[in-house]
């Protein structure tokens, strides 16, 4: 079946929903292609807040907030998007709260905000109350108010279609094929422009806060076409996910004072950050946790966890702030956190690197940021590389909501004057051949066994700290799997919900990233923000302040080519809190 | 711990009607249904289909009836229910394939009742102001994750699928009590309809079967009594 739309969204989170929001008020047609329903989409899963200097409890200034995100990034930030971006977040959350946006408030009506890691007043001088709020569920409600508007719009929903292709010719992006979950059957979108807003992929870690549907299907998908991805090997791991499963618990528990103790009893956090103590931000904070567990004082029968103590907090702060982290511990883990500590450790959470983009969301396919003309990406599959190295809490929320609106106006006036592309049955082939493969194959290889592999070893040898021996090893695995990927069979042979089907293809899609980020990591030749080599400890600007752009040549090969840092007002300085 | 799981399965390409199929899992006490599904899928039989995606009861996509009551299968924990386990889809939308079910009815009720914020008003240059009391009014509803186990736990739904159902009710409470809205007069209208509120038997099922401790029934009650209050 064949379908057009002048600006064809791919995902239904929250980049997804505010680039066809913004693009419909633009005038476009728009449609989104989601393989869930549109409120199902991993943003429902952010808690703790947006960051955005709207000043409503204490003095706060953008420029704090794009000195913040600079730092946080360890200075492989764009400062171009860092000022873009804390300008125009403040606007961004008052047009959430003009949509109806349910933001806890102050005493005064005003939107209520409270305290996040690595957001400073004065510089770094201490923390400040910049993350607007709404209980602990802020992308839930995100989420929901902008689907509400999408809604409103009366935009159109293609949910459970898998992408499978991005038709680029000639340099330009013409339209997708999409997989229909309920029919088996493939459909053929002609587009204008389209908007990969995909979300991330941490299901290549066996320990991750992210959804099971998070496997970086677009970001794969583009990079097979020789298309590069931008500094993946930046892959940030949130100190709190609850022990072991990984679940999200918030930063805003710090904000609101909570402490991270080890076994002894000790506020750690004091040694490693002084001024911010656990507000510092994600990187330092995880790794601060693994040094204090590598050296014999984790938690536990196995000593491989801190605690997350919110017992000295006042029993409604908990309740009414707090309520969904509360009930995840409870639930999971038969842990009160009114009583005791909470086990943390933590837990894959966000890719720092994606489809580069300029700043209106235009993909980019080399140095030169040549723009592929009709192709955007905004939101955690993209790079526009606001979060550097390291990306500060809150700040995915609001790169999601600010470059969603850009991509979605900038693609949607790109249409106005585009034509549509000729498209034709031939272009279903290459997604019909790989599905037939997986249906027909009589391979001896299980979807499940090789997941779990990728899982373990992808944690075992690139998270949180990583050393050239390490990775050169997972290089070595990810070619092994690679080829035992190629004779993968499946047991469902039908055409409704062949849900195997698609997580084999998603392991397809794992494997790609999981390859260009550890490639990646094995090339930076020094420690960044996330990127924590044990084998070169520190920071080299004279030879690493620069993006890394990741292309395929084959499964196992990758080249790299190289993009400058965009600075400006603030040089890189030595990052301490 | 050994688990007898017993599923409901149906395959539109094979079977007339659901059957159901039993599996041995090995679990531990603290494994989600979710978990034990997984294994089933993953180990034994890959062609079971069943929705999922956060795992942690906030995307709301595995409500399924699990040893008779919908809750998520992500947030129900072996513990709780013992080493017999039955699992089936939700009742009162179509099947599409074991616990995978027809979910654009559901979808088109809350559609029906104008799920957005409706204020026409130019909005001020900051923030439009609301008191914590206000914002505390509908903070209920704002937990919905629109997993559809309050709508499909109601016999009134079960018996006349037209009936808005009660995940619609809380979607326009939300917005009926927010004080920013100016919309109530339009939701009304399909609220106030045949097949709106004055459906409700009052049978709490909703309110019990709710994974985020809505207090469903009472909001649903709310919402009679301000559609009763505005017309006279």
């Amino acid at each position: 079946m064949a379908h057009r739309h002048e600006v064809i969204v791919v995902g239904a989170g929250g980049a997804g929903l505010a680039t066809a929001l913004y693009a419909a008020r633009e005038g476009a047609d728009v449609a989104v292609i989601t393989k869930l329903y549109p409120t199902r989409s991993h943003t429902g899963a952010a808690q703790g807040g947006i960051g955005a200097a709207l000043g409503n409890v204490e003095e706060d200034h953008w420029e704090w907030h794009m000195f913040d995100t600079v730092k946080g990034g360890d200075y492989l930030t764009d400062q171009d998007a860092a000022e873009v971006f804390a300008k125009e977040v403040i606007e961004a959350v008052l047009e959430l709260e003009h949509m109806g946006l349910p933001f806890d408030r102050l005493p005064s009506g005003k939107i209520a905000q409270r305290r996040f890691g690595g957001h400073t007043k004065d510089w770094g001088k201490a923390p400040v109350h910049r993350a607007a709020h709404a209980a602990d569920r802020t992308g839930h409600m995100i989420l929901q108010t902008l689907y509400q508007q999408c809604v409103k719009h009366n935009i159109t929903f293609y949910n459970e279609f898998h992408v499978t292709d991005v038709i680029v010719e000639d340099g330009v992006a013409k339209g997708l094929v999409a997989y229909e979950l309920a029919t088996g059957e493939l459909h053929l979108f002609q587009a204008k422009a389209i908007v990969i807003a995909s979300g991330g992929f941490g299901r290549i870690y066996k320990v991750t806060s992210n959804a099971y549907t998070l496997t970086g299907d677009l970001q794969a998908i583009l990079y097979r076409k020789g298309l590069p991805l931008e500094d993946m090997e930046f892959y940030q791991f949130h100190p709190t996910g609850l022990y072991p499963l990984g679940i999200l618990l918030t930063e805003g528990a710090r904000g609101e004072g909570g402490i991270l103790r080890n076994a002894l009893g000790e506020r750690f956090m004091e040694r490693y950050a002084p001024t911010i103590k656990d507000l510092a931000p994600r990187d330092m904070v995880s790794r601060a946790m693994y040094l204090e567990v590598r050296e014999g004082r984790g938690v536990g029968p196995k000593k491989d966890h801190v605690l997350l103590d919110l017992t000295h907090l006042p029993p409604e702060v908990i309740e009414k702030k707090l309520p969904d982290i509360t009930e995840f511990s409870r639930i999971y883990l038969g842990v009160d956190p009114l009583k005791e500590p909470v086990p943390v450790m933590p837990t894959a959470h966000y890719a720092m690197g994606g489809v580069p983009t300029t700043l209106w969301g235009q993909v980019i396919r080399d140095e030169n940021n040549t723009v592929v003309p009709g192709l955007y990406a905004a939101g955690e599959a993209a790079c526009v590389s606001l979060h550097g190295a390291n990306r500060l809490g809150t700040n995915s929320l609001g790169d999601l909501v600010v470059f969603g609106r850009r991509a979605g106006i900038h693609a949607a006036r790109f249409a106005k004057d585009a034509d549509y592309h000729e498209l034709t049955e031939e272009h279903l082939g290459e997604s019909r051949k790989r599905i037939e493969h997986l249906k027909n194959s009589t391979g001896k290889e299980k979807v499940a066994v090789l997941r779990a592999e990728l899982q373990q070893s992808m944690m075992d040898h690139a998270s949180v700290f990583r050393t050239g021996e390490l990775l050169a090893k997972q290089v070595e695995i990810l070619k092994e799997l690679m080829d035992r990927y190629r004779n993968i069979s499946i047991d469902d042979k039908g055409d409704a919900y062949n849900t195997e089907l698609v997580e084999a293809l998603e392991l397809g899609y794992l494997l790609e990233v999981s390859e260009a980020l550890v490639h990646s990591a094995l090339n930076r030749t020094e420690s960044r923000g996330a990127h924590a080599r044990e084998d070169y400890p520190e920071r080299d600007d004279a030879n690493w302040l620069k993006h890394t752009l990741a292309y395929k040549v084959e499964d196992g090969k990758v080249t790299f080519r190289y993009k400058p840092v965009v600075l400006g007002r603030f040089e890189p300085k030595a990052r301490t809190y | 711990m050994q688990v007898t799981l017993k599923i409901l399965r149906f395959d539109p390409a094979k079977d007339q009607k659901p059957t159901w199929h039993t599996y041995q899992v090995e679990a531990e006490p603290w494994d989600r249904v979710l978990d034990l599904l997984h294994k089933v899928k993953w180990d034994q039989d890959g062609t079971l289909a069943f929705r999922r995606s956060c795992g942690h009861g906030i995307c709301g996509s595995d409500a399924m009836l699990i040893n008779g009551r919908n809750r998520l299968a992500c947030k129900t924990l072996v513990k709780d229910l013992g080493n017999v386990i039955t699992v089936e889809p939700i009742r009162g939308l179509p099947v599409e394939k074991d616990l995978i079910v027809d979910m654009e009815p559901f979808f088109a009720a809350y559609r029906a009742v104008k799920p957005y914020l409706i204020n026409d008003e130019p909005p001020p240059a900051r923030e439009r102001l609301q008191s914590p009391e206000e914002r505390e009014r509908f903070d209920h509803g704002t937990k919905c994750i629109l997993c559809a186990s309050c709508t499909t736990s109601c016999p009134v739904f079960w018996v006349n699928g037209t009936y808005l159902g009660p995940a619609a009710i809380v979607q326009a409470h939300r917005f009926i009590f927010d004080s920013r809205d100016r919309g109530k007069r339009e939701r009304f209208k399909a609220l106030g309809s045949g097949s709106g509120v004055w459906r409700c038997r009052t049978a709490y099922n909703c309110t019990e079967a709710c994974p985020r401790e809505i207090p469903v029934t009472q909001l649903i009650e709310e919402v009679k009594r301000a559609i009763l209050f505005d017309r006279f």
